[in-house]
Parts: structure tokens; sequence; C-alpha cells
């Protein structure tokens, strides 16, 4: 009922490029991931330097990916701790 | 010495061949010494968009494999005389030239001529390689749809990763009625998307199928919105300021109203 009053009072988006656009957001965020190699792994490092100021990780099984649902694309960070650092200013210095 | 810009786009079909069709004619005509390469090997087709093709006696690969002089494989546009087309080799497979050859070619050219333009062919594959082998910049052609728009997103990373930076967007084949009612993407959605500068917006016109029956490039028509836009982006190309044709078709009816009443739109 509420789909059909919405066909018969006009569209909710206006005309379809919104969608165009939303699914050329995904896909591209997608593309530019993963045709350059390098993104992830260059990512990686800087999350390992970064994350090193406040824990000590375990960089060898660190896992970055992106995981694509329906309608969004996720940056999953799987990070193992080995030790917290004291406080974040001994790491500063 | 001169610039030599390769036209290029990922997806097939898009504009490419007509868009260096007539921003080569659009040079000429502002008096600028211009080469064509036609680099899409086994699918020649520059020469009949410029209505070249009953001159053709050598191609790119006899040029390349020293069948014959540069000098005698460039024929001369009918209408200009610092228009020049180098066409492609039909028979030959891809693998006939090298992107080291064309990064000689494009080297001897360019002391000859202010514009060598390559019209690319679809794809990355070893003839994208050739035709932006010996570039210093690129114009990239896509048109308002998703699948050619990502394409043109890929070939913009392939560029970056092969030195070639900066590339200039063309938005061919745009329908202002479909971007008034919302059913095709923007200039500014386009621009947004790719994240890299505009060079020309160029509207769907049937006057480009009317001038390639001819043979006759519609930017030399100064009734043709297609041909009044490569006239624009080819002045563009030389560095002049010209502002965009287009734009208002994407204002709606309140905007123009606004404006016509005098409020900042
Ligand atoms: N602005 C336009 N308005 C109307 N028709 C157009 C426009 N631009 C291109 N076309 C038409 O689209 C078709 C494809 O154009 P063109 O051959 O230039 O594309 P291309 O990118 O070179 O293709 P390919 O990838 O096969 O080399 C042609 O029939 C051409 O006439
Ligand atoms: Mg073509």
């Amino acid at each position: 009922m509420i789909d059909f009053l919405k066909s018969v009072l006009g569209k909710e988006a206006p005309g379809s490029k919104n969608l165009a656009k939303e699914r050329l957001r995904l896909v591209l965020v997608h593309d530019r991931a993963t045709v350059s190699p390098h993104l992830l792994e260059s990512l990686k490092e800087d999350l390992i330097r970064v994350i090193s100021n406040y824990m000590e990780i375990d960089e060898k099984t660190l896992d970055v990916q992106l995981n694509r649902e329906d309608d969004s694309v996720a940056l999953v960070a799987n990070i193992p701790i080995i030790k917290m650092k004291r406080t974040y200013q001994d790491a500063k210095a | 010495m001169g610039e030599v810009v390769v036209i290029t786009s990922g997806k097939g079909g898009v504009g490419k061949t007509t868009t260096t069709a007539n921003i080569g004619t659009g040079l000429a005509a502002l008096g600028k010494r211009v080469v064509l390469i036609d680099t899409d090997i086994g699918l020649r087709n520059l020469d009949v968009v410029m209505g070249l093709e009953n001159r053709i006696v050598y191609d790119l690969v006899d040029v390349t494999q020293g069948h014959c002089r540069l000098k005698q494989a460039l024929i001369k546009d009918k209408r200009f005389d610092g228009l020049f087309l180098l066409p492609a080799a039909q028979t030959k497979d891809k693998t006939a030239v090298t992107a080291e050859d064309m990064k000689k070619l494009c080297c001897t050219l360019k002391e000859e001529f202010d514009f060598v333009l390559v019209d690319c062919p679809a794809g990355i594959e070893q003839g994208f390689k050739n035709a932006i082998a010996g570039a210093e910049k690129a114009l990239i052609v896509t048109t308002p749809e998703v699948s050619a728009v990502r394409d043109a997103d890929r070939i913009i990373g392939l560029l970056e990763a092969n030195n070639l930076p900066g590339p200039k967007l063309i938005i061919n084949r745009i329908r202002p009625d479909m971007v008034k009612r919302g059913d095709m993407m923007n200039i500014e959605d386009m621009i947004d998307i790719l994240a890299i500068d505009l060079i020309g917006v160029v509207p769907e016109d049937e006057y480009i199928v009317v001038s390639t029956n001819k043979g006759e490039p519609a930017v030399l028509d100064m009734d043709s919105r297609a041909g009044q836009a490569y006239r624009n982006i080819a002045k563009r190309l030389t560095g002049a300021e010209v502002p965009l044709i287009n734009l208002d078709y994407e204002e709606g009816i309140v905007n123009k109203l606004k404006r016509l009443l005098g409020f900042k739109g």
C-alpha cells in the first residue's frame, strides 16, 4: 500500500541518477582498493606505525580486509595485541 | 616543440575517435599544426570519421616496421593544410607495434607538430599501453553512465601508475533533458566521483551521426551543439579560458527564476 501510494504520489528519490551515483560509489571503493595492491599493504604499514604508539601488536597475523555488504563497504582490521604500553607519553618519547 | 595528447576511456564506444577527430580538426582550424594517430590496430576508424579513407597508402605499422618513411604515411587533410592523419593498420595484429615504437614516433612527430593526438583503442591491453607510451597529457572520455564512469576511474588509476598524472575529463553524450529529470548524472556528480579536472562537456547530438556519414567533423558546423563544445575544448587545449556552455541545463526552473529575478543562485 505504501509502495503504491509512493508510486502514485511520485518517486521518493527523484530519478535514477541517485541510484547510479550510489552504486558507483560502492563499486569504486572496491575497485580502487583492489586494483592497487599497494594500497592495502601501505595502509597496513601505516596502521602498525600508529597503533604501535599505544600497544605492542602482532604484525605477522595482523589482517586488513574490505568487507562488502549489499549497500556498504567496510574496512575490517583484526589486530592481535601482545602488550599494552603503560602510557601514551612513553610511546611518544 | 609540440605536445602529445592521448584520448582514452577504458570502455569502448564512448566517443574517443569522434573526440580525436573533432578536437584535432578544431585545433587545425585555430591554425595549429596537428597530427592524429589512430592506434586502434585492426579496427581502424579515425580515417572514415575524418573522411580520409580513400587516401590511405601506408599505415602506422608500415612506419614502425620501416616499410616506408614517416612522411609517406602521413595523410594530409582535405580541409586544413596543417592537419595530418597517421592511420592504423587494418590487417596486422595488435602486437605489431610496441610501446617503444610509439615513444619514438611521438618524439619525432612533436618536433614538427604543435599537437600530436593519439586515438586510443578500448581496453587496458597492449593497445592502451602503446597509445599512452609517448603521451604527455591524457584526455579521458566518458559518458554519464555507471559502466563508463567506472572504467574511466580505472583508467585514471592506470595513468597515474604509468606516470601520466593530471588527466582531463571530457563528458560526452550528456542529455540535458535526462539530467533535468534526474535520470542522468550531471557534470558535478561526475567530477565529484572521478575527482579530476573537466576540460569539456559534449552534448548528445544527432549531428555527430550526420557528420560521420559525411566524413566531416562536427566541429566545422557552426550549428552543431557538439561542434561548439569541441571548438571550446580545442581552445582550452591551447591554453585559452573558455567558460562551459552547457551549464544552464542543470538549473532547475526555480533557480532559473531566481536568477532572472536577481537572486544569487
Ligand atoms: N556526442 C555524441 N552524440 C551522438 N553520438 C555520438 C556522440 N559521440 C559519439 N557518438 C557516436 O557513438 C559512436 C561511438 O563513437 P566513437 O567511435 O567515437 O567511440 P570510440 O570510443 O572511439 O569507440 P571504440 O572504443 O570502438 O574505438 C559513434 O557511432 C558516434 O557517432
Ligand atoms: Mg575508436
